[in-house]
């Protein structure tokens, strides 16, 4: 994973810093719609944890996983069957119960199916999330197909003390912000890491990499497995927010419009998808004020997406950067060199 | 050449009605150029494949440095050291050239789950990258995408991903597949300086190469092996003059 063009950093940091201050501006941006897209804003950034995780899986390790709502279902139930019935439960239990549970599910899902490849895999993802979905839609013991409230937002104390109060909103808007940061963060360390560049040589040709001397089903499963616990993670903010959970969030459904975001965004770059997310979800959005029937404009813009940017919009946005960078010309490509940038491995 | 450092015993592949290997017996010993010529189908690139894990033999057996390694995966096979380069180029054409050798170095971490130093703070890879770019004579080309080289550096490539991997006994099917004629002349010389490092199992077509730096010859036709041992008996044996050779070889 290389570094990204100094423009483009820019960019998205102020993109960041722009996202961090609607808590501050927005009310004076949309009016009393303020609290609707303040929880809309947090659910987006929900699932773009989920994306940039499985990005890692599809974009970088080329591994099409199609389970990744299965995971983030399975640690949204988990908590609401740990927690207290009339309380509110603590964070301190209910999060590593909940991400446990879906590490462990990742765990045993790919040690089955981690030998299969292209579309067997991707068949394989499927049968195994829906076979978890069913468990959730055709038994009583988790509200059946009507879902299950979880009763309050966890609490987050030490020594009696609150920490943080996750049912306030704007409080949970910033929490699920710093958790998205810090997941990119972590998996761009991990991606210029030695285990990044494993997984990007399987995705490229994973023949040779065994040749070489690694065996690629253990890092495919490794990274399986990150993926699968980040979602996880996801879903607990989700259970959070809604403090409700239907089989709908098990659903290959969801796992298929994450794979789009992460499509839509730019495979392989993580920051893309995360970009993916909120134009999935803005386009939802607007398409969906328009007509009933959002699946049928939403399909075309993806065709098109894919016909003209096949790299997503990381792909627009570098493509921009290029042509910013080089007006100024010699001067940018000397100091690449001297930089030593060829060191960083990898990107797109 | 007194110490045996890989022996195949009575090595037979089946595909199946084909037989593609059959009942091959050879030996490589210490500093050992073992050149594998034949026709096309002669079963080379099967050889090739069993000896480095790619195919498990149907019969027979193949010990390396006194153990038996017949039926293990690739990966084990390369890090007990037995290095290989394929007939049709096998790269990462998005990676750099210095990042295709970086990722063979780093498969002698042991293990590659490490997860926070970035990559390029591990000073033994980079030598070891850095050493295979040199070996192979592609330094100038370090930060260039293998896609976008041409296909005889490509193939210098192959061999210094190969040699990244600090070997300490080589496989190279058809290292010069393809090749221009110059770009030839230059691996050659580069085999050649191998040759004085590390034992090995060569297949190739050019025969020019083959007899220059070859010690042991075997000829495989139809997956049989024709005649083998030293170079010049093999090369004067009547039923490779007329198997194989043919009438061209008159010149020498
Ligand atoms: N995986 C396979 N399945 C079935 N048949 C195979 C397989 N691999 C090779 N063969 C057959 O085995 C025979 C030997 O093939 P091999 O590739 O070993 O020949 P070779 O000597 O390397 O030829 P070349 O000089 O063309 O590279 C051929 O007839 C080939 O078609
Ligand atoms: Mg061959």
């Amino acid at each position: 994973m290389r570094s990204l063009p100094r423009s483009v950093q820019v960019f998205l940091l102020a993109l960041t810093v722009l996202l961090a201050f609607y808590p501050v501006f927005g009310e004076m941006l949309v009016g009393d719609r303020y609290d609707y897209w303040l929880q809309k804003l947090t659910s987006v950034m929900i699932l773009a944890i989920m994306a940039v995780s499985l990005d890692l899986l599809v974009g970088v390790t080329g591994m099409v996983s199609i389970a990744h709502a299965a995971f983030f279902g399975l640690a949204g139930y988990t908590m609401v069957m740990v927690a207290p019935e009339w309380d509110a439960g603590s964070i301190w239990i209910l999060l590593p119960a909940a991400v446990l549970a879906a590490a462990l599910a990742a765990l045993v899902m790919g040690v089955l199916i981690i030998r299969t490849h292209g579309i067997f895999f991707i068949m394989a993802t499927i049968a195994f999330s829906q076979m978890i979905y069913y468990i959730f839609h055709d038994s009583d013991f988790a509200g059946g197909s009507d879902g299950t409230y979880l009763f309050g937002a966890p609490t987050v104390e030490l020594f009696g003390r609150e920490l943080l109060n996750l049912s306030d909103r704007v409080t949970l808007f910033y929490v699920t912000l710093v958790s998205l940061l810090l997941v990119y963060l972590l998996l761009r360390t991990m991606l210029r890491a030695p285990f990044g560049r494993v997984l990007f040589g399987i995705k490229e040709n994973e023949e040779r990499v065994r040749a070489m001397g690694y065996n690629p089903l253990y890092y495919k499963l490794v990274a399986f497995v990150i993926g699968g616990t980040l979602a996880g993670f996801a879903g607990v903010l989700s259970a959070t927010q809604y403090q409700f959970i239907d089989p709908s969030q098990v659903n290959w459904h969801l796992s298929a419009e994450v794979l789009i975001m992460v499509i839509l965004g730019g495979l392989g770059t993580l920051w893309g998808p995360i970009l993916g997310a909120f134009a999935f979800e803005g386009l939802h959005y607007w398409f969906s004020s328009m007509t009933r029937y959002w699946e049928l404009p939403m399909g075309v813009v993806v065709i098109l997406m894919v016909l003209v940017l096949p790299k997503g919009i990381a792909g627009g946005v570098m493509w921009v950067a290029d042509k910013l960078e080089r007006r100024p010309s010699q001067k940018v490509q000397r100091e690449e060199t001297a930089a030593g940038r060829p060191m960083e491995v990898k990107h797109d | 050449m007194t110490d045996t450092v890989l022996r195949t015993d009575h090595l037979t592949k089946r595909f199946g009605g084909l037989t593609a290997v059959k009942d091959v017996s050879i030996t490589v010993g210490q500093r050992e150029v073992h050149a594998i010529i034949g026709p096309n189908g002669a079963g080379k690139s099967t050889m090739v494949n069993m000896l480095t894990g790619h195919l498990p033999p149907s019969e027979g057996q193949i010990l390396f440095r006194g153990r038996d390694i017949t039926g293990m995966p690739p990966n084990r096979i390369s890090q007990i050291g037995i290095g290989r380069s394929f007939q049709r180029t096998n790269i990462f054409p998005s990676f750099t050239c210095r990042e295709n050798c970086w990722l063979a170095a780093q498969s002698r971490l042991g293990n590659s789950f490490r997860f926070f130093l970035p990559a390029s703070r591990y000073q033994r890879v980079r030598t070891l990258a850095e050493k295979g770019l040199e070996l192979c004579g592609l330094s100038h080309r370090a930060d260039t995408p293998a896609s976008a080289i041409s296909h005889g550096e490509q193939r210098q490539l192959e061999i210094g991903m190969v040699l990244a991997t600090e070997p300490d006994f080589l496989v190279l099917d058809e290292p010069m597949a393809g090749m221009g004629q110059e770009e030839s002349h230059r691996l050659v010389s580069l085999l050649r300086r191998l040759t004085t490092d590390y034992p090995l199992v060569l297949v190739e077509h050019d025969m020019d190469a083959v007899f220059s730096i070859a010690d042991t010859l075997t000829v495989m036709v139809n997956g049989e092996v024709l005649a083998s041992g030293p170079l010049d008996q093999v090369r004067s044996d009547p039923a490779v003059q007329e198997a194989y050779l043919g009438d061209g070889e008159e010149a020498y």
